[in-house]
């Protein structure tokens, strides 16, 4: 009963949101505020409904209701309740209604918004929600549905939802279970964040559609959306790095980013959704880009549904797998509709999203910021010819040809060194014309401070070229960033005559996005210093030792001390865990425990690395196989990456920069007008 | 626009359009199958090749201490459509490991034996093929469909 149940809620809330988008359509053309009500209700009432349903299927995972083949697919007796409730997101149906349960949410967060000033755009942003929800839905509803169980008929089992002709339940005893690499409390959040944001760009996207849709194509929709676009952006950076951080934790190859479909199919949408937050800066200030900011969140949200379907369609690592979905064609078939459709309406309004403003020097901070534009999409460029890549080959030389990582290293290494460098001059240089001249008094202090610590590490550390590059340029950000922070607090200092540091908190409290962005940008600069150190310096080995023998790398010396294996049968899981002494030049530093899991009920192991992280190196070391009778040879795969941990301390810093940003004023129409009249009051600093 | 903006532009676009080129030139491998890199022999020897089979379980072994992994692939299609008309990715792996006709090439990998390493699943590795007919990967990449008899749960009630 408690099934059909859930499915029919899933059903009713299905109509309810084709009801809300055809209402709020009707409306318009009506010009019946009454009918824009009801439609709006009807989006209301989505959320409660999706909520039921995802409750009642949370319910059938938690209780082993193994005839639900989705419950089958994703739980095991032996899971713990946390990974049973979890696994809502561990499989395609599961996901995408917590997809649409988000998207309910938010577009409801949406709906509740005063609208007085803005209420031509309600109907539209309800009516794209609504096509988006309905989409998702559809797909659930008819496609990949949850609550689809087994039936016996005749002694065969059969998947079905409803019980057909003479067929009794079929209940398996244990469920498969989600697979052990998935069990992790990294892999617990992080698609969860991906989805966050992913959802989150819908609604930017919705209001941008609203202002084509209505042709009040000013900056209001970008201002309301300001706030969405930012968290997006958060959630979505956020689901990217404890992605990278189960992959290390977890994957067991000593790195974090492998450049395969799935990763990049997240990537993407970061790349344009990053561009998009700062070409509005330059819509809001000086008017220019409408076009382009259309054309940006449009993108993204294309990348955002392309992503939606190519993380969770169970593609690994097969370029060719990502069709390999019944709903493959219908998710291609919606991203191709949904482009053409806002294609054509940008195009439409062409004319009207002109700027207001012409770009006259090449040195002007939204010249920069134009460049800054340019190398993300051109980063999503090579991400994508990298992913479609087989596909054009084979069309035109009948050969299937693929690109591994060291196409999009190569590739895309110049454009990210190019950013770093924007990253440090641009805040440098004024709206409207700089010339090299400002431009260079204003950073030389930094370029000199950079080169010196790039020629000490030329003689200490690194006699690599890309290395020393990039350090220089990655000091170069560092310095520029922090002087800039410097410089403003000093200006107010001398203007308002506070002391230093009330100066400087002050300056950044005022100008919260601003210095925001610059903590971030001194974030991305930390990580970029993990990325250098892991990609250049590397160093591994391995081999096989008996008990009290050592490995040797580099600095340190790894003493394999014993080995114990057990097995905890509630967990479903046998444990083997070697003990290590670790020495670093004759100085005993602790143990390590490097292990290898055998999940029974999957049949699988999983290695889990001992790890043991400085802000100079990572000692990472994998448990590769051992000895089963004696108990005295093991054999050990040791990495040592050096720097990998800024990789990590620069997304915390992150998180603090973007929060300080995001973080919501009390009201925020208020503030904004605020912003704008100290803007014009005080451009000639900014 | 200004002119110095269109070249400015055009060169950026430019040097963007030589990085995707000479990456792809550098980095390309051809993707195969095993019938396909078998017909093509001995001509592609010695080149970097992406190729992907159907593991056979029986046949991996490892030594840790040379970290030297051993096994043999058989042969399954890689194209979607034919995946599909052949009853799904599952089946295809499961009917190539107990079909005892199929071409089988037998892979050398040195690394830490993979978690996902089992019968019927289907590898992705890039390397060379040597003129003896062993391929030797430089990269192994798994994939783990939901086991083809498992696809259905097996009947453990009689009712």
């Amino acid at each position: 009963m408690i099934v059909e149940f859930g499915y029919g809620v899933l059903v009713l809330s299905f109509l309810v949101t084709v009801y809300s988008g055809v209402a709020a359509v009707y409306g318009v053309r009506k010009k019946s505020a009454s009918w824009v009500e009801s439609a709006r209700r009807a989006q209301l009432l989505t959320f409660p409904l999706i909520s039921i349903s995802s409750l009642v299927l949370i319910y059938l995972l938690v209780n082993n209701h193994f005839e639900v083949s989705f419950a089958y697919e994703v739980t095991s007796l032996s899971m713990p309740a946390y990974l049973k409730i979890t696994a809502w997101w561990g499989g395609q149906a599961g996901s995408m209604l917590f997809w649409s349960w988000l998207l309910s949410m938010f577009t409801s967060l949406v709906t509740l918004r005063k609208w007085d000033r803005d209420i031509e755009f309600l109907p539209w942003v309800i009516l794209v929600s609504a096509v988006t929800l309905t989409f998702f839905l559809g797909m659930i509803v008819f496609f990949e549905n949850p609550f689809s169980r087994f039936w016996l008929v005749n002694g065969n089992v059969v998947e079905s939802m409803f019980q057909p002709v003479a067929a009794t339940i079929f209940r398996p005893e244990d469920g498969r279970g989600l697979n052990p690499l998935l069990r992790h409390p990294g892999m617990v959040i992080h698609p969860p964040m991906l989805y966050l944001g992913f959802v989150s760009y819908v609604i930017p996207y919705a209001f941008a559609m609203a202002a084509l849709i209505t042709g009040r194509t000013d900056d209001r929709w970008i201002r309301i959306t300001r706030r969405w676009s930012l968290w997006a952006w958060l959630f979505l950076s956020f689901g990217l790095v404890l992605g990278g951080r189960w992959a290390y934790d977890v994957l067991g190859w000593g790195g974090y980013w492998g450049w395969d479909p799935v990763e990049i199919a997240a990537f993407m949408p970061w790349l344009t959704g990053t561009a998009f937050l700062h070409s509005v800066m330059i819509q809001e200030k000086r008017g220019m880009l409408k076009q382009w900011n259309m054309v940006l969140i449009i993108l993204t949200y294309s990348l955002v549904i392309f992503g939606t379907f190519l993380t969770r369609s169970g593609v690994l690592s097969s370029v060719h797998s990502f069709a390999n979905s019944p709903i493959g064609p219908f998710f291609m078939g919606f991203v191709t509709l949904t482009l053409v459709v806002s294609v054509w309406l940008v195009i439409k309004r062409w004319n009207e999203l002109r700027s207001e403003t012409e770009m006259k020097s090449m040195l002007s901070r939204e010249a920069l910021f134009l460049l800054n534009n340019l190398l993300f999409i051109s980063i999503l460029v090579v991400c994508f010819w990298g992913v479609i890549y087989p596909l054009i080959s084979e069309l035109v030389s009948g050969q299937k040809v693929t690109v591994g990582p060291p196409y999009y290293e190569r590739a895309t290494g110049p454009l990210f060194a190019g950013l770093l460098f924007l990253m440090a001059i641009a805040p440098f240089s004024a709206w409207g014309h700089s010339t090299l001249q400002t431009l260079g008094r204003a950073v030389w202090k930094s370029i000199l401070a950079s080169l010196v610590l790039t020629f000490i590490l030329f003689f200490t550390y690194t006699q690599n070229l890309y290395a020393l590059i990039g350090f220089f340029l990655v000091a170069l950000a560092l310095f520029a960033t922090t002087h800039e922070f410097y410089r403003g607090a000093l200006a107010r200092q001398k203007t308002q005559n506070e002391n230093f540091f009330t100066a400087l908190s002050n300056l950044m409290m005022r100008n919260r996005r601003r210095y925001g962005g610059y903590i971030i940008h001194i974030s991305m600069a930390l990580m970029a210093i993990g990325i250098l150190g892991i990609e250049l310096f590397q160093k591994e080995t391995q081999g096989t030792v008996a008990q009290g023998e050592s490995l040797i790398v580099g600095e340190y010396r790894v003493e394999y001390r014993e080995l114990a294996s057990w097995g905890v049968q509630s967990d479903g899981v046998n444990y083997t865990r070697a003990v290590l002494d670790i020495y670093e030049n004759g100085i005993y530093l602790g143990q390590l425990y490097p292990r290898i899991d055998y999940f029974y009920d999957a049949e699988q192991t999983m290695t889990i690395p001992g790890q043991r992280s400085t802000f100079r190196d990572d000692l990472y070391i994998l448990l590769v196989d051992w000895q089963p009778v004696s108990n005295s040879g093991a054999t050990f795969k040791i990495y040592v990456n050096p720097l990998v941990n800024w990789m990590w301390i620069g997304s915390l810093v992150f998180l603090v920069g973007i929060i300080f940003a995001a973080w919501p004023d009390k009201d925020p129409e208020a503030v904004s007008a605020r912003v704008k009249k100290s803007v014009s009051q005080t451009s000639a600093a900014d | 626009m200004k002119p110095k903006f269109l070249i400015g532009g055009g060169m950026i676009l430019a040097a963007v359009f030589y990085l995707i080129f000479s990456a792809t030139t550098a980095s390309a491998e051809r993707f195969m199958t095993v019938d396909e890199m078998l017909a093509e022999t001995p001509e592609i020897v010695g080149d970097s090749l992406r190729i992907t089979g159907a593991v056979i379980g029986d046949t991996i072994q490892y030594d840790p201490d040379t970290l030297t992994l051993t096994f043999e692939i058989a042969h399954a299609p890689a194209d979607f459509k034919e995946i599909e008309e052949q009853g799904g990715l599952a089946k295809v792996l499961y009917d190539a490991v107990h079909d005892p006709t199929r071409a089988r090439v037998k892979v050398i990998y040195i690394g830490v034996k993979p978690d996902l390493l089992r019968t019927e699943a289907q590898a992705i590795m890039t390397g060379t093929l040597d003129e003896n007919g062993v391929f030797h990967a430089t990269e192994l990449l798994l994939k783990c469909p939901t086991r083809y008899e498992q696809a259905l749960p097996e009947q453990t009630t009689q009712p």
